[in-house]
């Protein structure tokens, strides 16, 4: 619906999916496909159906009707447990484990593939960097022991240590006050345009969009009503779109 | 002050019950640790079970004492048997449960990330539910002794020893120094046990959590 028609290539693909909690319609008649190296953001507001589609991506939920498949291969096909290691994930409530040192945390899905030793912690140092921490400073504390802004980029960075090639983050730095909210989404950006990686962004900031999508992807009520790429966004004319536009608050 | 004089007569029984009072209170919380601490993790597994598992440690726990032993007569007869099956139904409920609320109490955003990153259910428990839960769990077990050694003391009743032993005697001989030769010490045994589990209890609960502030 609206997006470019590349199934061949794309790295995530829903076709015609519709989930149900119950008899309640959650999302419906979704059709969309991610490229490699793209950023999708999916924009709307709370309860429009965007960590739904999130979810359905690395299955913490499965389809009602319709099929999701993520390299080719439909989500139900694949081990979930591979399938997830395969895919960051990113939740604005971090869930950083509290009982684990910051290098720990980002050491866990290294570790859960058995990696060597020594190449996890040569990657946890250099993931870390990647997120504008210093390993031989931050590594030994603990969640408790950071800001928010902090939490955020060693989540961020535990979502990449075993460099997965898709990266999924739902609001995540909704939580964050505004200035910190606006440094960790430009060193975002940069880090997005160094990694490559596919990326599918949830967030009801329209300005975070804007900064960071290929993409956007608008939904409302449990459908895609528009997608369009970034530049052509502001030209949409979509009743919810302009509501979007006209009142950008946070 | 004659009270005081049968305490210090009788040091050398007060330390043999106090010892018979340990054994049946550790070998009861030992059954009820390695029963209960399961249960509490497979209900979290299986919810369905939750109901019928509390259910039934609930009526334990409200069953009185002294008929819960004299019930027990008729199955395992009179004696430390029937004292510590006794104590281990009364210890179940607390374990069950705090293991149940301690895992269940996590923290949801950690569990989804955890199970996000691709945790298996058994990596989920080990390396995140477990060590967050510990804590919790602990308290349930330091409530369990506590509550057996007090019920402890009367399993002297049905002929299980212990500082009960003292007490029944007391009552009977209406003897008050008696009477306080078994309380006192089962109360400090109370205490003792309340102390030094609260200890692990919190070692636990604050389990590497601010630790190392400040130290590097």
């Amino acid at each position: 619906m609206g997006s470019p028609d590349v199934h061949a290539t794309s790295v995530i693909e829903f076709t015609e999916v519709a989930y149900r909690a119950g008899p309640v319609s959650i999302l419906r008649d979704l059709s969309l496909s991610v490229l490699p190296g793209e950023t999708l953001v999916l924009l709307g507001r709370s309860g429009s159906g965007k960590t739904t589609t999130l979810k359905l991506i690395n299955r913490l939920l499965e389809p009602s009707s319709g099929m999701v498949s993520v390299e080719g291969r439909g989500t139900l096909e694949w081990d979930p447990i591979r399938l997830r290691r395969h895919i960051g994930y990113v939740i604005q409530e971090v869930g950083l484990f509290p009982h684990l040192t910051v290098t720990d945390n980002v050491a866990t899905v290294p570790s859960l593939e058995g990696w060597p030793r020594d190449r996890i912690v040569r990657r946890v140092a250099e993931t870390l960097e990647l997120v504008g921490l210093r390993e031989a400073e931050f590594g030994r504390r603990y969640p408790a022991e950071l800001s928010g802004g902090q939490r955020q980029r060693v989540g961020v960075a535990r979502a990449l240590a075993a460099r997965p090639s898709i990266l999924l983050l739902d609001e995540p730095f909704g939580a964050l006050d505004p200035i910190t909210r606006r440094e960790i989404r430009c060193e975002f950006r940069n880090l997005r345009d160094h990694l490559g990686i596919t990326m599918v962004f949830v967030t009801h900031d329209v300005d975070e969009a804007f900064d960071l999508a290929h993409r956007i992807g608008l939904m409302k009520d449990g459908l895609l009503v528009a997608c369009a790429p970034a530049d052509e966004f502001r030209a949409l004319d979509n009743p919810e779109a302009r509501l979007f536009l006209g009142t950008e608050d946070d | 002050m004659t009270e005081l004089a049968y305490l210090v007569q009788n040091w050398q029984d007060i330390v043999r019950f106090s010892g018979e009072h340990v054994i049946l209170v550790a070998i009861a919380m030992m059954f009820a640790i390695s029963t209960g601490f399961p249960l509490g993790v497979l209900m979290t597994r299986y919810p369905e079970l939750g109901r019928p598992i509390l259910g039934v440690a609930n009526v334990m726990q409200t069953m009185p004492s002294l008929a819960m032993f004299g019930f027990l007569i008729g199955i395992v007869g009179i004696g430390r048997p029937n004292a510590v099956v006794a104590l281990f139904l009364y210890s179940l409920l607390p374990i069950i449960r705090n293991t149940y609320v301690g895992i269940t109490n996590v923290d949801p955003a950690v569990r989804e990330a955890a199970i996000g990153m691709g945790m298996t259910d058994w990596q989920l428990l080990w390396r995140v539910e477990l060590p967050l839960s510990m804590g919790v769990v602990f308290a349930g077990i330091r409530v369990a002794t506590v509550i057996a050694v007090g019920l402890a003391t009367i399993a002297a009743a049905i002929g299980a020893g212990g500082l009960g032993t003292f007490i029944f005697r007391g009552i009977s001989m209406v003897d008050s120094g008696q009477i306080l030769a078994g309380a006192i010490p089962a109360a400090l045994l109370a205490l003792l046990a309340d102390f030094g589990l609260g200890r692990l209890e919190r070692r636990w609960s604050r389990h590497r959590h601010a630790r190392e502030t400040g130290d590097r």
